[in-house]
Parts: structure tokens; C-alpha cells; sequence
């Protein structure tokens, strides 16, 4: 388990700061469109020189500021400049830069920090967000990592960066897990892939020989569950992820599919066939019967709990059309929720409770929010497929995945801002689908 | 694409190399990649009931009974007039083979989403399965289950495609 040293907790720069009003957005979402901010992400400079397991410290500290800068860009909220091409300091100066050379710049803010190794064969990465125009510094933080786990400890200073900056909780130091795909469209192989949000450390958790699909993470991100073919069949499996070892959730020859985690992690959501029918189900992750929450006389899937663990949203065709409904953690009221043209599907509730995602498919597929009493939608994509909905852990971005129209069947994950703007792609080895977003590492 | 499903060790471990090796191969510059963990075994229990496919008796169910298909109305599992008569056939030979099995496997197009389409699947295939029953096929000797929409034999975005993908097909097991 990496563990992470926070040498200081998150400090307002002084006491006038302190008594300050909470610090007001600076990021302005206006229309749906971003006003994006530049903020200057310098090399970090290293106050001793020395060779890491991972390299120089000086070099790092060039690639710990790539890093935070491409944190920044994908949030969609800042313009980063550098860290080629913009002017360096020095080690001592990461807390008091001259302020009037980055205003020049033209910068607003300023990510500024250093890379110094420790004699454990650790690495101590400072960052320190300064306010240019203001000429103050806004917040420091320092994060100590194994050297090898430096990209880490520059996901921590950016998610330090964005959240002081927006309000938000962080969410760049997270992974996603994933289903790569490769193959023709009608001989797919498809293995469970893990990385990090950025898209690196990417590894493979199965192996491919048998169909997988909807991996999602659990509420600490050390579990999946996902849905295997192997043995001819749908099946709900759970993993462990650091071992990569899976056991079948519920035995016999039963059909299990569309399983999610309970907010507490002791319980996965499930859907079961038979008959006919598709009812929704709850196993213990510990083992021991199922135990039924509807039997309707149509298709009931995609269960996803509310993260106080309340309520459950799931949808289903016993009206006709697939529809949005939810109900109580034991089955009982029931409620139609989606009354829009067109049908809904696969709905996620998101970590805030506030909203919840879906597909909806009217001709093509779009991933769109709605809140938990059903009003308020919006759509926030237009392809020919968007669909599987996960939510970043703030509850501010949806990844999802998008198939191209025809032959290829090439598929990409996407992410996008719920108050709007363009989706960004996720970079992928392989075709990609079916992402579940971790909860933000510790 | 049909095959033996049954995996030893050592077929796994050479699996296991040869997509270790692709993935290599693959490897985007950006992206480190670490191998899969090779020693991984996929769950195994009582209930992998291991199902052989027999492709000499697959060929003779579809010379007899014309085809091992049947195919279906958008988002819909009805056994229309068509399938029904090929449903009769393959009963028929089902009770002239007493030894052997069938797996009804459900297809569905491209236009629903992922986990709703694993239910309408097994729908598909529970129709199938209910009028092989009424047929005086055993229930005992037929297994139900669902591919959704992961295995289409149609790989375009129209309508003809979707038809052929919209569909049951009886894979006669061991």
C-alpha cells in the first residue's frame, strides 16, 4: 500500500488569508462554456542533485511539472504554460517567486515547488500555489513517495491545484479500470485493463480468453466486479485487483450480469435471468445467497446504489420502454423517475448524490444527467454511441465510452464536464469501452 | 466461432505468453504497460459445466433442420411462424440424438445498451427453449443463456446487419 507522507497539512499561506471569506472560485463556468485560466507550471529545480531509482532529481522535477501540467489541461479549467518555454527558478525561491517576471508572463497563477530525495531512496516533491496578480501564495503541500511513484506525487499537487482553485475535490489522482478491446467487430477479444486517469502504469487484469465486460471498482478501489462468459454464460465475478485472482459471486447455473458495489462495500447490486425475466438481486461480497429486490415481468438491470446507500436506482421495461426507477435498498417502493421522450438506460447515481447519469437512447445513445427526483435533464454528448456512464469521485466529470458507427466498432473512453464543454478522449493502448472511475487514492 | 472451451494449465500459460508478447508488440510509446499476471487461473467451479461443442453433430442439426438460427423483431423475443418451423425440425432431431444437449444461446443488435441487452438475450433464448419444451424436448437436456450484444456475426451499422445479429442459435453441446 503507498502511503503517502503529507508533510503539511494544506496551509493558508497567512493569518490574513485565514480570515478571509471561503476562497471565492476563480474558475468561472459561464454558459456552460469554461473560462480557463493560464496558470504557469514551471520545471521544479531540486535544491541537491541526486540519482533516483527514477532518474535525477532535476529531471524529475521537469517531469513532475509535465505532469501537473497535463492534470491541469485535462480538467478543462486551465491554460498551463510550460514547462518548456517558460522561465525557471530557483529551489529557494518555490515559496517566494518573483511575481512580477510571472505576471509578465502572463500568467494569473503560478505552480511552483521543488524535487529533493531523501536517504531512504524516497523523494519529497513541495508544491505551492501562488496567485500572481495577487502577488501571494494561496497553498502548499509537500508529498513524499517512493522515487519510482514520482508521477504520483505530481497527480497530488495538481489535484492540490485544482481543488484550492476550484472549489472542487480533487480527482487526478485516481485510475480507471476498463475493458481493451481488440479484434475484428464480430470476433472481439476484450481483457479487463487497469491504469492510471492519466492513462499511465496501464496493465492487463485478464487474460482474454474469455469475454468481460463492466468492470467497476469498489468503494476503496482495491475490488472489481465484472461480468466473465467463461463456462458459456454470464457471470458476476469479483476480483481482487492487486492479486488479479476472481471468484464467482453466485454459484450455480444461474445468469448474472450488471453488478455494482454498495457504498460500504459489502454488498454488490446484480441482475439475475431467468425464465425470461431479469429481476435485480443483492449478493453478500462475503458469500451466502441471493437475496431478490424486484421481479417485475420485464428486463430489470443496471442497479447502481445512491452513496449514502439509501435508495437504488436501476432501470427497466415493465412499462414498455426502458425507463429510470428507483426504490429502497430492500426492493420496496418503487418509483418511476424518467418521463422524457425516448428511453434511459444504464444509470449511475453519482458520488455527491445529487445527480444521476444515463444513456439515453433515442436512435443514437447519449449520456446525460438528471437528478434523483427526475427533473432537471440535460444531455451532455452527441455521437452516434455514448453509453456506460461512470462518474469521476467528485462528481464533476462522466467517463463513458464512444463506438464509432459502422464496421470498425472502434470505441473510445471519453470524459466530460457535467456543466458542458467538449468531451475529451482518454489515451488507450487498444480500442477501449465500459470505464468505472476509482475513488481518489490515499 | 466455436471451440472447445475447456483450458489446461499449460494452454493458459502459453496464452498467457503469446498475449504478453502481443501486448509488447502493441505498446504505445506513452503508456507503460507491465505484463498480466501470468500465473492468474480463471475461476473454476462445479458449476463450469465445461460444454463441449460437437461440430459433427452441429453440421447434422443444420443439414436436418435447414439451420441452428432463428431470428427476431427489433428488441423483441416472439417465435414467429418462420422460427417456429425451424424450431420443430431441430426438436425433431433433438429426440432422434437423446445423447447430447443444446445450449440456446441469445443474440441481440448493436441499438440497445450493454446490460439490457443480456437480459433481452436470454429472453431470445428462453422462447427458443420454451417451444423445443412444448416440442417434447426434455427441459432437462436444454441450457438458456445470453451473449447480449458481444457477439455479432454482422459487423455492419444497418439494417441488415442487425437483423442477421438479432437471433437464437442452438449449439448442440456434450
Amino acid at each position: 500500500m503507498k502511503q503517502f507522507a503529507i508533510l503539511s497539512a494544506l496551509l493558508l499561506a497567512s493569518a490574513a488569508t485565514a480570515q478571509d471569506a471561503p476562497p471565492p472560485l476563480e474558475v468561472n463556468v459561464v454558459g456552460g462554456t469554461n473560462a480557463v485560466t493560464a496558470i504557469a507550471v514551471p520545471a521544479m529545480p531540486t535544491p541537491a542533485p541526486v540519482d533516483t531509482a527514477a532518474g535525477p532529481t532535476a529531471a524529475l522535477g521537469r517531469q513532475v511539472a509535465e505532469v501537473i501540467a497535463s492534470d491541469l489541461r485535462s480538467t478543462g479549467l486551465f491554460t498551463p504554460l510550460g514547462p518548456d518555454g517558460i522561465g525557471t527558478y530557483r529551489a529557494a525561491e518555490a515559496s517566494a517567486p518573483a511575481y512580477a517576471t510571472w505576471r509578465s508572463a502572463g500568467a494569473a497563477q503560478l505552480v511552483t515547488g521543488y524535487v529533493e530525495a531523501g536517504a531512504d531512496g524516497r523523494i519529497t516533491v513541495a508544491c505551492y500555489i501562488h496567485d500572481v496578480a495577487a502577488g501571494r501564495e494561496l497553498a502548499h503541500q509537500g508529498f513524499t513517495v517512493a522515487a519510482t511513484d514520482w508521477r504520483r506525487a505530481a497527480h497530488k499537487c495538481a489535484d492540490t491545484v485544482y481543488s484550492r482553485l476550484s472549489g472542487e475535490t480533487g480527482f487526478l489522482d485516481t485510475r480507471v479500470v476498463y475493458v481493451a478491446e481488440t479484434g475484428p467487430k464480430n470476433n472481439r477479444t476484450k481483457r479487463i485493463a487497469i491504469m492510471d486517469s492519466d492513462g499511465s502504469n496501464h496493465r492487463y487484469l485478464t487474460l482474454g480468453d474469455a469475454t468481460v465486460t463492466t468492470p467497476r471498482f469498489s468503494p476503496t478501489g482495491d475490488k472489481l466486479v465484472y461480468m466473465t462468459t467463461a463456462g458459456r454464460r454470464p457471470r458476476v465475478m469479483l476480483m481482487d485487483v492487486a492479486s488479479g485472482t476472481a471468484r464467482s459471486l453466485v454459484p450455480g447455473l444461474v445468469l448474472t450480469f450488471a453488478p455494482r458495489f454498495s457504498p460500504d462495500g459489502r454488498t454488490v447490486v446484480f441482475s439475475m435471468a431467468k425464465n425470461g425475466r431479469t429481476g435485480i438481486y443483492t449478493v453478500s461480497t462475503a458469500g451466502g445467497p441471493p437475496r431478490r429486490l424486484t421481479d417485475s415481468i420485464g428486463a430489470d438491470t443496471s442497479p447502481s446504489y445512491s452513496p449514502d446507500g439509501s435508495r437504488i436506482v436501476f432501470e427497466s421495461d415493465r412499462g414498455g420502454t426502458q425507463q429510470l426507477y428507483v426504490m429502497n435498498p430492500d426492493g420496496s417502493g418503487q418509483k418511476r423517475i424518467s418521463f422524457g421522450g425516448g428511453r434511459y438506460a444504464s444509470p449511475m447515481w453519482s458520488p455527491r448524490g445529487d445527480l444521476i447519469a444515463f444513456t439515453k437512447i433515442s436512435g443514437n445513445f447519449r449520456i446525460g444527467i438528471m437528478s434523483p427526483s427526475g427533473g432537471g435533464e440535460k444531455i451532455l454528448t452527441d455521437a452516434w454511441q455514448d453509453e456506460e456512464p461512470s462518474w469521476a469521485p467528485n462528481g464533476r466529470f462522466v467517463m463513458f465510452n464512444r463506438i464509432r458507427q459502422g464496421a470498425s466498432g472502434q470505441t473510445s473512453l471519453y470524459a466530460v464536464d457535467i456543466n458542458g464543454g467538449n468531451p475529451r478522449r482518454l489515451p488507450t493502448p487498444q480500442d477501449g469501452s465500459d470505464p468505472s472511475w476509482s475513488p481518489l487514492q490515499r | 466461432m466455436r471451440k472447445t472451451l475447456s483450458l489446461t494449465p499449460v494452454n493458459l500459460i502459453m496464452i498467457a505468453a503469446l498475449l504478453a508478447t502481443g501486448a509488447c508488440a502493441r505498446r504505445d510509446k506513452a503508456v507503460t504497460t507491465t505484463p498480466p499476471p501470468v500465473a492468474q487461473t480463471p475461476t473454476t467451479n462445479e458449476d463450469d459445466v465445461g460444454l463441449v461443442e460437437l461440430p459433427g453433430s452441429q453440421a447434422d442439426l443444420i443439414a436436418k433442420a435447414g439451420t441452428d438460427t432463428i431470428h427476431f423483431a427489433t428488441d423483441k423475443s416472439d417465435v414467429d411462424a418462420q422460427s417456429r418451423s425451424i424450431l420443430a425440425a431441430q426438436a425433431k432431431w433433438m429426440m432422434a440424438n437423446p445423447s447430447v444437449r443444446a445450449s440456446l444461446e441469445g443474440h441481440a443488435d448493436e441499438r440497445g445498451t450493454r446490460e439490457y441487452n443480456m437480459a433481452l438475450g436470454e429472453r431470445r433464448a428462453n422462447a427458443a427453449r420454451d417451444f423445443l419444451v412444448a416440442q417434447g424436448v426434455p427441459s432437462a437436456r436444454l441450457l438458456v443463456t445470453s451473449w447480449g450484444k458481444e457477439k455479432p456475426i454482422a459487423v455492419g451499422s444497418d439494417e441488415s446487419a442487425w437483423a442477421q445479429n438479432r437471433r437464437a442459435v442452438t449449439v448442440v453441446v456434450k
